[in-house]
């Protein structure tokens, strides 16, 4: 099976320069993959650096050392080292994130937020609309809502509308921060089905879900994060 | 992607007698890319900005221009004919003072009729039209048309003068402080249309900009600069989430939150 996702001896750490340049190490020595189809989910307690994993995976935080391998096109993509072009074009064309919170634009719709990476593929913005308003209807988000800018929205709204966004597109690989984190138990399982879906569809899928249900039901395998934090290697 | 960026920058300095406006400053620029730059008043972000758009000579460096036939011209080498002709059709430039963009006493119609007809567009009613097409896309009424910038409001005069800048189909875009006089609603109004025009007419832009937010919501890809040297450059996103440099730490600590 393929493994389009490979991260292999990374090191990361940040340096507080306003606190007189003290250095906290995150995460030290990370090595996992993710294949096709399969549903990896980041385990471990808060503050052991699940997000900041998927932060650098998606560009959003540097890498001190270490290689992130992402089969983009049919060549391999090291985001560690890779210039902000490829880094933007691996997330149009390849890779997808759902954070926890939705970074929101003054506006813009709820379904043109959602529309909007279809748009930058190339794919006319009727058709565009038309996946965004199917995913929205699955995701039970009001469509008296659907015209206006999610900024007011409740938080779980705006997560569904973050989901959707993220789920539109047929990215073979896909990050996911807490996706249900404000959502009920409803929509939990939309989203749980949802996730089924991509897996079936060949999606190398990676997460961090603290709802014990939700992650019982998606994770094929977990991977335990202490293992890569530097302060049990100090306390070992 | 395209292979062949549309501007290539190579050691750009400018200095004011002994005093430092930028220092060696080299970059790419690709079709499509939103370059914001960054700092603090006096960092030196402006005298780029100027020294880039030809607005100003550097004191030493070079910035080599893609044009339209595909050869690449080195802009400091130019004639000065030459160089008002690419100022007038194939780039723009938005002031962070519209009245510095403007023609304040001619009606908002000429104001953009003025780029078209520079680049050689002689039929009235069809100038017409096209103004008249492009003040309803920057949200300007119509039935404005005859009117002087002098009777708008600062978010229409920087709305008209956006329209001015966009209607000749440039493929670069300088932009000063383009929200920088404005009230926060009306500024959210601009960036959104700024946003959507760069999307949809595949523009590349260098915004400066003082303002984070501004740099977050329409950049690619930023350039920290302090004293003059640019001390941080990536994705908007990375030099945002996971500044490396003091300053930019700095910087990004003072945002203030809503």
């Amino acid at each position: 099976m393929a493994t389009p996702l490979v991260v292999s001896e990374v090191f990361k750490s940040f340096t507080m320069h306003l606190r007189d340049g003290i250095k906290l190490p995150v995460v030290n020595d990370v090595n996992f993959s993710v294949a096709s189809g399969e549903c990896v989910v980041l385990g471990g307690p808060s503050g052991i650096g699940k997000s900041s994993i998927l932060k650098m995976l998606y560009g959003n935080y540097a890498v001190d050392a270490g290689q992130i391998l992402i089969d983009h096109k049919d060549r391999l993509v090291d985001i560690a080292r890779a210039d902000p072009r490829t880094v933007l074009d691996v997330r149009r064309h390849t890779l997808g994130y759902v954070s926890q919170f939705l970074r929101t634009v003054p506006r813009v719709s709820a379904l043109d937020v959602v529309a909007e990476p279809l748009v930058a593929r190339g794919i006319a913005a009727p058709e565009a609309r038309e996946k965004a308003a199917e995913l929205l209807t699955k995701l039970n988000l009001p469509q008296e809502l659907w015209t206006l800018p999610p900024a007011t929205f409740s938080g779980g709204e705006q997560q569904r509308v973050n989901i959707a966004r993220g789920f539109i597109t047929s990215h073979r690989i896909l990050l996911l921060d807490e996706p249900t984190a404000s959502l009920d138990a409803t929509n939990r399982r939309v989203v749980v089905d949802m996730i089924a879906d991509k897996k079936r569809e060949g999606v190398a899928l990676l997460g961090i879900f603290h709802d014990e249900e939700v992650r019982e039901a998606v994770a094929d395998r977990i991977l335990d994060v202490s293992q890569f934090s530097p302060r049990k290697a100090v306390a070992a | 992607m395209t292979d062949t960026p549309l501007l290539k920058v190579s050691g750009v300095s400018k200095f004011y007698g002994s005093r430092i406006g930028c220092k060696d400053v080299s970059f790419e620029l690709w079709p499509g890319e939103v370059l914001a730059i960054v700092g603090e008043s006096g960092s030196g972000k402006t005298t780029l900005l100027n020294c880039l758009s030809t607005r100003l000579m550097p004191t030493a460096g070079s910035v080599e221009y893609r044009m339209r036939d595909g050869n690449f011209r080195d802009l400091y080498h130019m004639s000065e004919a030459e160089r008002r002709f690419l100022m007038r059709t194939d780039w723009g430039f938005v002031h962070q003072n519209p009245a510095d963009g403007l023609r304040m006493t001619v009606s908002a119609g000429a104001n953009v009729g003025e780029r078209l007809m520079a680049v050689g567009d002689r039929h009235y009613g069809k100038i017409r039209d096209t103004a008249s097409d492009w003040l309803t896309r920057v949200e300007i009424g119509t039935d404005r048309i005859d009117d002087q910038p002098r009777a708008f409001s600062g978010g229409m005069r920087q709305r008209l003068q956006i329209a001015r800048n966009l209607v000749t189909g440039p493929r670069l875009v300088f932009m000063d402080e383009p929200t920088g006089g404005l009230d926060v609603s009306v500024q959210a109004r601009l960036l959104d249309l700024v946003r959507g025009l760069v999307n949809d007419l595949g523009l590349s832009a260098i915004v400066v900009t003082h303002d984070l937010a501004v740099a977050r919501l329409l950049s690619h890809r930023m350039m920290v600069m302090k004293d003059g040297h640019v001390i941080e450059h990536g994705l908007t996103d990375r030099v945002l989430d996971d500044p490396r440099e003091p300053y930019t730490q700095l910087l990004v600590s003072s945002i203030l939150q809503v």
